[in-house]
């Protein structure tokens, strides 16, 4: 049950992952926008199936639910009409495939190299409660310079968007 | 063959070349941002994967913070293609050429 979930999962996370970056039927980046929300639910899919429930619950509320709509935001504020008739350039995709490929093949070789060994139980649960006294024990500090870098975040947007940019 | 920790990576890496392969073929800015975020998606889920066949958690609040640096991260720079999109009236890295001998 759990290895046909997991088929299943993988296979529509990659297809999915696919449609964003080159779809036979549209150029649009809302369409792109879409493909990347499916790609990322049937990713918390995945985490779940690695028992990851709080991680699966952040990935659906912050990626799916905030950045998605902020990047849905932004595409709709810019009126991108003329993008869809662009070409594509065969060198760019033929330089593209094969520099993929190569890192592809590094990967897998290591892969195959790696000494994984069978671990025999995986207990490891990643709860709320598991995940959140990691968080505030140990580590604390990161946690606090991530309030920090959010509010850097905040106030760089605000200036960035501001009408007369200096 | 019951699913290990190799599938995850394995399904990993692929998601990975996805992004890099959006980021090397497509010319759109917000296409190419969005690349980036399957990349650290990828990366994301081989955290995860660590995580759970060796039994520590930590793996998993490193993505909790990848995960809020990334939220940080697009809202930055799209207010930066929002900005550029004022300037110059394009999304398309072609149209970039000011660095340009």
């Amino acid at each position: 049950m759990q290895d046909a979930l997991f088929y299943t999962f993988a296979f529509l996370t990659l297809m999915f992952g696919f449609l964003v970056i080159a779809n036979p039927f549209s150029r649009n980046p809302v369409t792109s926008a879409m493909f990347l929300v499916l790609t990322i639910i049937s990713l918390a899919g995945l985490f779940v199936l690695l028992h990851a429930f709080f991680l699966a619950a952040v990935q659906v509320l912050v990626y799916a639910g905030a950045v998605m709509v902020l990047f849905l935001f932004v595409i709709m504020l810019l009126d991108l009409k003329a993008e869809e008739r662009r070409k594509i350039k065969t060198l760019g995709v033929v330089g593209g495939l094969i520099s993929t490929g190569a890192i592809l093949a590094i990967f897998l070789s290591s892969l195959l190299k790696a000494p994984l060994g069978a671990t025999q139980s995986p207990v490891v649960e990643g709860g709320t409660v598991a995940l959140a006294k990691l968080l505030f024990t140990q580590y604390l500090l990161p946690f606090e310079i991530v309030s920090l870098l959010l509010l850097v975040a905040i106030v760089g947007v605000v200036l960035l968007s501001k009408k007369d940019l200096k | 063959m019951t699913v290990g920790l190799e599938h995850y990576l394995v399904v990993s890496a692929l998601l990975f070349c996805l992004g890099l392969l959006g980021v090397i073929v497509r010319r759109n800015l917000l296409v190419i941002y969005m690349s980036l975020e399957l990349m650290l998606n990828a990366a994301n889920l081989a955290l995860v994967a660590f995580s759970r066949f060796t039994n520590n958690l930590d793996g998993q609040v490193f993505v909790f913070f990848t995960i809020t640096v990334a939220a940080a991260e697009v809202s930055v720079g799209l207010a930066l293609i929002v900005a550029l999109y004022r300037k110059r009236q394009t999304a398309h890295v072609e149209d970039l050429t000011t660095l340009k001998l």
